[in-house]
């Protein structure tokens, strides 16, 4: 009998306990390199300056749909979430994420420069605070090119110069605006034609000549494996994967930065949340988006700081010890031919194209 | 008939059973609860959201009443009134933050709603329902949109509180004022997916069959000590990680995996004509049959044991073959274990969606990955509630056929 009163005790403990101590937070993110590389550069320098114990949760995949059914369930366990800014924006529109005013939650640059300048275009919703710059891009193996090396993103469309398969994501998004590329369409003109159904077409068409030669997608870590196995000559992934299989494993693998397309990556902090953690969840972003931590995460990971001002502060890898400027998506060689997610299209567009997309993909 | 208290037996007997009866009820009552709290509501709340549509009534409730007065046939544009009322509740919304959730909502109807609410939403903020009036004018001027029919007709159409759009999208069709109408061709991928998946489940449901038989038979006829020994290698899948399993195969199966490289070493396949197994529904076929096996490789394996051997001795002592021994003998004698375990893979199979996505390549997804994607990617909910539903309606008609045909009383799990 003592022994189920401490059992119940213990439970109606544990139950009736707050789920987040004071001195705890949850900042969810992606996993993998990408969360390692916040570790180092934004959570533990947090931790030792404030005490506060950070608690990793590697939802971003799914954090809309979460935030979604925490919110209609009125308990949300999260704190601060990594996601990407097209999943920010669908949560500021349905009023899950709180809006940020850059000028007063956000540090100014070292020189004086306010948040809201530094950040520049960037700051693409009222909810998000970008945080890094990363690309969609191609890489391919240097040793199934034969002697001309690609140096065109159509080159993905070309399979007789190119033979073998290509990988590509299983989305509409990025894949819709290359085969309208490749198919003589002006870079400026591409959303103008991918707005109506013949350009929709157009690019399905183009897509359809080298469907039986795509591997598609569903994960980043797909085409860095498909390209380190050599099942495909080329594919699209994100710049930071294709750095790790060049630099890091060393695989015969080189880049393809022709019409990458840049994309953000930032926080939100969910809305509804106690005034005691709100107030926790901004003093974090108010340290861990400055122009100096910023700049510290490129030593983990070849992706570009949000912030203008974190540019020249970028250094050496810090395992590798190469630089890593060159192996920014903003770097001015990688440059030269880069498109910016259109946020605004694919917020109205998504789910028609996906639609006609996916149809066609299952054709 | 009285007892000793006085009161007839009857009564006095029917308290005490109901005293017996009340305490069986309170044991099972914790496993009562957590079914109904975690199975039942959760399944009637998803069952709702596929019919629920509130949000538009909600959000733009004066608007709504004056939709009611126009006809979205004239092709004439509506009047002032309806601009008025949907200023005032727009300035309501914009207030709550509601409107470009509307947005959204309205956006799986037609593309552009979600851009231009959420830019609207800017400029109509600053308007004053009371003293800004007339509004026809100044709202076709925040965004031409406004003075287009189709918007108004889109936003009556999906007015409504309890719609049958959601479903209408889920076969393909979809919601108008002219009553259901089929998507155009370009979209129709739903009722395809929804035969595909119902066809690759049976298949897999198939070849568990036939790859477990033998296995189960095996098993139930070697020794014990054997037979638990091998019965670990039934097990040890089932102690691997679903996502170890199915990258896995694709590492033995992809074109330059172990299979193709084994293959081409033989000099059975040529190097540049090696088979594509994976990233097609041979591949997702594969997969799920290795990782749904235990599932039907158990239940035929406790309904065998339960079978004599002496059964099949005595056939053969009054002159039966093998083969007409086992299958007039022991055939029929090991179908409820079939049975169960068809039933039990089958409707795993249906609702399937990571193996098929990652080995599925395109022809090789289900309907659950759709699923998945209005869940987590479009949000689309209701869209989701109404597959998820006409998904559990067909496993629930299946069962009924399966009791009909087979009898559901002829299943056994040992």
């Amino acid at each position: 009998m003592k022994f189920t009163k401490m059992t119940a005790l213990a439970v109606t403990t544990a139950l009736v306990a707050p789920a987040v101590s004071a001195q705890e937070m949850t900042i969810v993110s992606w996993g993998g390199a990408y969360s390692k590389s916040q570790k180092n550069a934004y959570h533990d320098p947090y931790s030792d300056k404030t005490g506060v114990t950070i608690i990793n949760d590697d939802s971003s995949a799914e954090a809309v749909a979460k935030l979604r059914a925490m919110n209609e369930a009125g308990n949300i366990t999260w704190d601060v979430v990594d996601v990407v800014a097209a999943d920010a924006i669908r949560l500021c529109d349905e009023g899950l994420a709180m809006e940020i005013d850059p000028d007063t939650m956000l540090a100014p640059a070292p020189d004086g420069t306010s948040a809201a300048d530094d950040f520049g275009d960037l700051l693409v919703s009222e909810c998000f605070i970008p945080q890094i710059v990363y690309s969609t891009t191609f890489g391919y193996r240097t040793d199934m090119v034969g002697d001309t090396a690609p140096t065109s993103v159509c080159a993905v469309f070309d399979t007789e110069a190119y033979p073998g398969k290509r990988s590509l994501e299983k989305r509409p998004i990025n894949n819709m605006e290359w085969a309208l590329l490749c198919d003589g369409v002006a870079k400026d003109d591409v959303y103008d034609v991918l707005a109506t159904e013949e350009g929709q077409n157009q690019a399905l068409a183009k897509l359809d000549t080298i469907k039986d030669d795509v591997i598609w997608w569903s994960a980043g870590a797909d085409t860095p494996q498909l390209l380190a196995d050599g099942e495909v000559v080329m594919g699209s992934t994100y710049n930071g994967r294709l750095f790790s299989v060049i630099e890091e494993q060393n695989q015969p693998v080189a880049m393809l930065w022709d019409a990458q397309v840049f994309d953000l990556d930032g926080w939100i902090i969910p809305a509804g949340l106690s005034e005691e953690r709100q107030k926790r969840a901004l003093d974090y972003i108010f340290f861990a988006t400055d122009t100096q931590r910023l700049a510290d995460q490129a030593k983990w990971i070849s992706y570009g700081p949000a912030r203008a001002s974190s540019a020249p502060l970028v250094g050496k890898h810090a395992d590798l010890g190469i630089d890593m400027a060159p192996h920014m998506p903003t770097d001015p060689n990688n440059a030269q031919n880069t498109f910016l997610y259109n946020y605004e299209f694919w917020a109205d567009y998504r789910d028609d194209i996906d639609a006609k997309f996916q149809a066609w993909l299952a054709k | 008939m009285l007892a000793a208290d006085g009161t007839p037996l009857k009564k006095s007997l029917a308290r005490a059973l109901r005293l017996q009866k009340m305490r069986a009820l309170a044991l099972i009552a914790p496993l009562l609860i957590f079914v109904l709290v975690s199975f039942i509501i959760p399944i009637v709340s998803m069952l709702f959201r596929s019919v629920e549509n509130s949000i538009v009534a909600d959000t733009l409730p004066l608007t709504v009443v004056e939709l009611q007065a126009w006809d979205s046939d004239s092709g004439e544009l509506t009047g002032e009134p309806v601009f008025a009322a949907f200023v005032a509740d727009m300035v309501v919304a914009i207030e709550a933050k509601q409107h470009t959730r509307l947005g959204t909502r309205l956006n799986y109807e037609q593309t552009g709603m979600s851009s231009l609410f959420r830019k609207s939403g800017r400029k109509i903020k600053r308007m004053d329902p009371a003293t800004d009036a007339p509004f026809k004018d100044k709202l076709i001027e925040v965004d031409k949109k406004w003075g287009d029919v189709e918007t108004w007709r889109v936003i009556k159409t999906h007015s409504v509180r309890i719609t049958n759009g959601y479903f209408l999208n889920a076969v393909d069709m979809q919601r108008t004022p002219e009553g259901a109408q089929a998507q155009p061709e370009d979209k129709q991928i739903l009722i395809r997916l929804f035969g595909r998946t119902l066809i690759m489940s049976l298949i897999i449901t198939g070849s568990c069959i036939l790859l477990g038989y033998p296995v189960a038979w095996i098993l139930a006829n070697l020794p014990m000590r054997t037979a638990n020994v091998l019965m670990i290698l039934v097990l040890l899948p089932f102690w691997t990680s679903l996502l170890v399993r199915t990258s896995a195969w694709k590492v033995m199966l992809q074109q330059q995996g172990v299979i193709n490289e084994v293959l081409v070493w033989l000099g059975m396949v040529a190097d540049d004509a090696r088979l594509v197994m994976i990233n097609n529904q041979l591949g997702t076929i594969i997969a799920m049959t290795h990782i749904l096996l235990p599932f039907m490789i158990l239940p035929m394996y406790s309904v065998m044991q339960t079978i004599q051997p002496t059964y099949l001795r005595a056939a053969k002592s009054m002159g039966a073959t093998n083969w007409t021994a086992f299958w007039r003998v022991y055939f029929p004698l090991s179908v409820p274990g079939i049975g169960a375990g068809s039933i039990l893979v089958f409707i795993l199979a249906i609702g399937y969606d990571i193996t098929p996505e990652i080995v599925g390549g395109t022809k090789g997804v289900f309907i659950s990955n759709r699923i998945a994607y209005h869940i987590s990617s479009s949000l689309n909910w209701g869209l989701a509630a109404a597959l998820g539903t006409i998904l559990l309606a067909v496993v629930l008609i299946l069962y009924w056929a399966y009791d009909k045909i087979v009898g559901i009383d002829n299943v056994k799990l040992g």
